[in-house]
């Protein structure tokens, strides 16, 4: 039941109209990054004001609404945003990634491929992805009016001359449509791939930095790489422990003193619908070796040479 | 004008407002710079040496005259050959500062970026051309250190780490790496100690001369001008008092203030 002390969807319908028009603009020129009058919300920043504010402006009576975090449909984080819109709109929630039509989203993509008939909600830290290689604003918003992003390769040129592999495992630059250089917020790389020619609508709020920038249905995302070492998504030696799963996004959540992992699927919708449908994964946590625990033999300092 | 000038300064200045009242840093400049030409502008501190090298370019608009530069065409529909900069775009700005100029800050941290490696610096203009091969670049890199002199070992080492020395000549790689034809440069020695001087004063004689390079030089320092320069320009209180063949200004100085710069040389 929506608690009607709330105008629908706690903010007001000026305000969700002023953003719906930025949103406009925002899916008119993808991946540009639209400034918007980001409204205080009952939340910290940090905890997806952004995501929240363009959640309340486009959810109508007949959305059935589903909120992720970390890939997860019982987070603290899921659990309150989902709560705070069943109060405020009254309007069906649900877990389940095909059931829903807006999905609000942190640090994940479902697993399960996204239809035209969806819109997925981002909630973006840091929407600037010169941010920390350009200190000077005025002079990022230039070298995003002429397409000039040498910048970023010369991160990923320092990644690879330092570490030896593009090392960004999240939050990997990405260009929209060929035209702008677009921070995909804090998703895994392995996410990256799925929002390319994707059919649902992706829309991305932050409300700290009140910017707001959208990627429409079907159009390309590009992972920034070079030719010699193109981009690739992470990799996995284990399936999922529960649902045996080896194409998903693994957590690696350590069981015990001895060091054992437990390789689990992140998005818990996903791992839960396999396994109603009867796979099984093998159950087991799995001992890695420790790099740090040597031989004793080893550990022993090499022998002083007398002088 | 002849067709083959590369840059062309026509009469030009430009205007500071202090105090509600424009007072111009330079005013009526004019000369005409060749392909592989290197021209000192000489004079005191203050004398609007370092905005007349921002006004040529580009990075300050002219307030009076105007810079006009022969342009290499990128694509048909651009315009080519003897061009005002004030008529092109940022874009094309940007485009020229980075294929087909240099600049070489007076200090070394201006003009690189300090947070990423030596190589990352030497490689950004060609990244901002669209250079995606990481083995490329890097080979690219070692070849402009080696060209430098500087320990190509340092490669992946951040430019604070590097002496001033090496700082300068990183700046220097940095800037020709794309084969510029005119470079750019503001006291490109001062800040360093006699000897690193000589040796850097060296490399860019000889850089220059290899990649028959144009250059405007700034400089204070009378032997840089004796050194690099084959024509100079004296400037005082905004203007140019005299401007002729190196040799000629330094040996037979027809203004007083050039008589006097020459004579308070203490080893000419």
């Amino acid at each position: 039941m929506m608690d009607t002390h709330y105008n629908f969807a706690f903010l007001d319908e000026r305000t969700k109209k002023h953003i719906r028009r930025a949103l406009l603009k925002a899916v008119a020129v993808p991946g540009y990054q639209v400034p918007f009058g980001s409204r205080e919300m009952p939340f910290a920043y940090g905890w997806g004001t952004g995501g929240v504010q363009i959640t309340a402006s486009i959810i109508g009576q007949s959305d059935v609404l589903k909120v992720i975090d970390q890939g997860s449909d019982d987070t603290t984080n899921a659990v309150n945003i989902r709560r705070f819109f069943a109060r405020t709109t009254g309007v069906k929630t649900t877990e389940k990634t095909l059931e829903a039509t807006l999905i609000q989203t942190r640090h994940r993509i479902p697993e399960q491929p996204l239809t035209e008939a969806q819109i997925l909600v981002y909630q973006v830290p840091m929407p600037e992805p010169l941010f920390r290689l350009e200190p000077s604003r005025a002079e990022a918003i230039k070298m995003h009016a002429l397409t000039d992003y040498g910048l970023m390769h010369v991160r990923l040129y320092e990644d690879i001359a330092q570490m030896g592999a593009i090392s960004h495992a999240y939050d990997y630059p990405v260009m929209v449509n060929e035209r702008y250089l677009m921070s995909p917020s804090p998703i895994p790389k392995f996410d990256n791939p799925k929002m390319h020619m994707n059919p649902a609508l992706q829309l991305f709020g932050a409300g700290r930095e009140k910017r707001l920038y959208a990627v429409p249905p079907y159009t390309a995302v590009r992972s920034l790489d070079f030719e010699d070492h193109p981009f690739e998504v992470q990799h996995w030696e284990h399936a999922c422990a529960l649902c045996g799963a080896d194409q998903s996004y693994l957590d690696e959540m350590i069981v015990d003193d001895a060091g054992s992992r437990l390789f689990v699927c992140s998005d818990s919708d996903y791992c839960q619908e396999r396994r109603e449908a009867g796979h099984v994964g093998s159950q087991q946590a799995v001992t890695l070796r420790n790099v740090l625990a040597s031989e004793p033999a080893s550990a022993q300092p090499p022998n002083q040479e007398a002088a | 004008m002849t067709a083959d000038v590369l840059l062309s300064a026509r009469d030009a200045g430009k205007a500071f407002m202090h105090q509600g009242q424009p007072r111009w840093a330079c005013r009526g400049v004019s000369f005409d710079l060749y392909p592989g030409e290197v021209l000192a502008v000489v004079g005191e501190s203050g004398s609007g040496k370092s905005t007349l090298l921002r006004l040529l370019a580009a990075r300050l608009a002219c307030d009076q005259g105007s810079v006009h530069y022969d342009l290499r065409a990128e694509s048909e529909r651009d315009a080519a050959g003897l061009t005002d900069l004030a008529m092109l775009s940022e874009a094309r700005l940007r485009w020229l500062a980075r294929t087909d100029w240099g600049f070489v800050e007076q200090h070394a941290r201006d003009g690189l970026r300090m947070a990423v490696s030596g190589g990352a610096n030497v490689g950004e203009r060609l990244m901002a051309l669209g250079a995606r091969h990481y083995g490329k670049l890097r080979g690219e890199a070692l070849s402009w250190m080696q060209r430098v002199e500087l320990d190509t070992g340092r490669i992946d080492d951040l430019p604070a780490t590097y002496s001033g020395g090496m700082q300068q000549r990183l700046q220097i790689a940095r800037n020709l790496v794309t084969h510029p034809r005119l470079v750019f440069m503001d006291e490109p020695t001062t800040g360093l100690d006699v000897s690193v001087q000589a040796r850097l004063l060296d490399l860019l004689r000889e850089l220059v001369d290899d990649l028959q390079l144009a250059a405007v030089v700034v400089t204070h320092d009378l032997a840089v001008a004796r050194l690099l320069a084959q024509r100079m320009l004296v400037m005082k209180d905004g203007l140019v008092v005299e401007q002729g063949l190196t040799d000629r200004v330094l040996d037979d100085p027809q203004h007083p203030y050039t008589q006097l710069l020459v004579s308070s040389v203490l080893t000419p």
